[in-house]
């Protein structure tokens, strides 16, 4: 057996989604990854435990309709094919599946042998072990179930892939990046979320950023916040959102829908603050504070 | 152009799932179903498009059984021309659902797909992809914006790190982020309408496709349960517990 991985790079270094893959690839024999675009093949050389770093250095965007034909051309010599379940690995995974005819299997947290596997359904309220008869698996893996691998590793040969033509149908045209100086949310050891509760974007900047930089934090939203302006989308946590597992994740003024608990359950410690008493985040905090957190955050910002 | 919305009978959004005891699935019997949301919005960008004069014919399609009919009727009452029921009791997953799904566009030869990014039962996100794939139509998944202009779509999508847009050449395949609209609600006098929109009932296993499930479903398990913890009453003493009990701080 031998795994494939297809991996994202972001300022010169393996995004740890990507390293998360590779932890849950090491379970299937050897592992060679796959690089696409411009960033240097040198980042994915020192991964430790793979085998070989292929690199597609013409495929800049990584866009699913190239990526997935060259992916298709390799997967002859591998027995299982994954990604991070970030969005890159969900765009492109699924259409090599429809072009194999395989089912794909998303979002796994477990792997029970080679070809049973554990993933959530249903926003995480229950979980399922599933059987693939497939004779390649193709899988996206939940980053926060498996421990990165670091990037100690002797330096693997590189190897320099030709990409197959590009019929024009589908063109990058921009891509608009959010610029921020906290830790990536996914990675953070500890996340501030705001929900509907902050009312406005000005509160939710000026009473969670002062918490999140004494704790280093991420900063999350729940979708009520990100529809109502007060944050951008990819700040989003949850069934359709990031999913995250922090030490200590920290909800503000968020009720706790069954669609957020989906993304951040997993978390180690939960505190909730919120002024209903029956919300039902509090049921899964393991330090609830009733209260006004227009009060409660200024306070905690100096307490800390 | 025809729009194809392809739409999915799902456990309503709002009810919290149970596992049967069995570990067999999760139940449904007797629970309120109704068309997954990302399909509505889906629905209504198919909608608007049909409402600016870019397209023509918004046809509904959904793969299940027989009750799956009380969705198409939802999605005629929201402004669906027709709708198309591919009927089979058998479970489905995005491989067969995107076979069929083929079946459909080469019968139908719609200018785009428009459907969701997930179905909120399974999670999958894979079976839009898995029919563009099949069909070698570009993807435009994620969607949070969609403009048709010269024979193009372009497509603003939800990533990682923010924003990216991509412009496709029609027909394409495109699957709604939550972002994309606010879907309408079906007016009584549209519900009342859409019970004489011809709704058309095809065989699944009439269209040649293996249905037989590559991905079995061993068993079903509850997460594990979290406990609710203490509430604390001042923020020293919050602090304090984070720092001496949980030790995360
Ligand atoms: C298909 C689908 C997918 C979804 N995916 C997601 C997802 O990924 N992530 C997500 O988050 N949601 C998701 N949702 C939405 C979800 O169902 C909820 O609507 C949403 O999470 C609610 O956000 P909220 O808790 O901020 O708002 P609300 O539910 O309105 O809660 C606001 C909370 O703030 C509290 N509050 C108000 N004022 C104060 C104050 N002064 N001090 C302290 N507390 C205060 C209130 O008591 C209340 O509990 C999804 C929904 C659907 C249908
Ligand atoms: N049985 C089905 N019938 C019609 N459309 C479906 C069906 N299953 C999935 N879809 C479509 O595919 C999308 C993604 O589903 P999934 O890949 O299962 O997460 C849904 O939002 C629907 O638009």
């Amino acid at each position: 057996m031998t795994a494939l991985v297809l991996i994202e790079v972001e300022n010169g270094r393996v995004r740890q989604a990507s390293r998360s893959a590779i932890a849950a690839a090491s379970h299937f024999g050897d592992v060679d990854v796959l690089l696409l675009g411009e960033a240097p093949a040198e980042a994915a050389s020192r991964l430790s435990g793979i085998r070989r770093a292929l690199h597609a250095p013409s495929l800049k965007h990584a866009l699913a309709e190239q990526a997935a034909a060259l992916l298709a051309g390799l997967a002859g010599s591998y027995s299982h094919i994954l990604s991070a379940a970030s969005s890159t690995g969900k765009n492109i995974l699924p259409r090599l599946a429809g072009l194999l005819d395989v089912q794909p299997i998303s979002d796994v947290v477990a792997i029970k042998d080679e070809s049973t596997f554990v993933r959530p359904i249903y926003a995480g309220n229950a979980l399922a072990t599933v059987q693939s008869s497939d004779s390649v698996k193709i899988m996206t893996i939940r980053s926060s179930s498996f421990d990165p691998v670091s990037e100690d590793g002797n330096e693997a040969a590189i190897e320099t892939l030709e990409t197959p033509a590009d019929d024009g149908k589908s063109r990058f045209v921009k891509l608009e990046q959010s610029q921020s100086d906290r830790p990536e949310l996914e990675v953070a050891r500890v996340v501030i979320s705001g929900g509907k509760g902050l009312k406005d974007a000005s509160n939710f900047h000026t009473l969670l950023e002062p918490v999140a930089d004494r704790l280093g934090a991420a900063i999350g939203a729940s979708r009520a916040a990100v529809d109502s302006g007060f944050a951008p989308n990819e700040m989003q946590v949850g069934q359709t959102g990031k999913v995250v597992a922090p030490e200590l994740y920290i909800a503000t003024g968020l009720s706790g829908a069954i669609q957020h608990l989906a993304g951040m359950k997993d978390s180690r410690v939960i505190v909730a603050i919120n002024i209903d008493p029956e919300a039902p985040i509090f049921k899964v905090a393991d330090y609830g504070m009733v209260g006004d957190l227009f009060e409660i955050l200024p306070a905690l910002a100096k307490a800390l | 152009m025809k729009v194809l919305v392809p739409v999915k009978r799902v456990v309503d959004y709002n009810i919290k799932p149970r596992v049967a005891a069995d570990g067999s699935g999760v139940e449904t019997q007797g629970v309120k179903m109704s068309m997954n949301p990302f399909d509505e919005i889906a629905l209504e960008e198919a909608l608007r498009l049909r409402e600016k004069g870019q397209a023509d014919e918004v046809v509904a399609v959904t793969i299940g059984p027989q009750v799956a009919q009380d969705v198409l009727r939802t999605a005629m009452a929201m402004g669906a021309d027709r709708a198309i029921l591919i009927q089979t009791d058998a479970e489905v997953e995005p491989r067969a659902v995107s076979s069929l799904l083929k079946a459909v566009v080469e019968k139908e030869q719609p200018g785009l797909v428009s459907m969701g990014k997930q179905a909120i039962d399974d999670d999958m996100n894979a079976t839009g992809q898995m029919l563009a794939a099949r069909l070698g139509w570009p993807q435009g998944t994620f969607a949070s914006r969609v403009e048709i202009a010269d024979g193009r779509v372009e497509v603003a999508r939800e990533v990682d790190g923010g924003t990216e847009t991509v412009s496709l050449s029609l027909p394409a395949v495109i699957t709604a982020d939550l972002r994309l609209n606010e879907p309408r609600y079906a007016s009584l006098p549209n519900i009342m309408k859409a019970r004489k929109k011809p709704l058309e009932t095809i065989e699944a296993g009439s269209l040649g496709v293996d249905l037989t499930p590559h991905l079995k479903i061993v068993s079903v398990a509850e997460p594990p349960e979290r406990k609710a913890g203490i509430i604390v009453e001042t923020v020293e003493e919050l602090v304090q517990k984070l720092k001496t009990e949980a030790k995360v701080i």
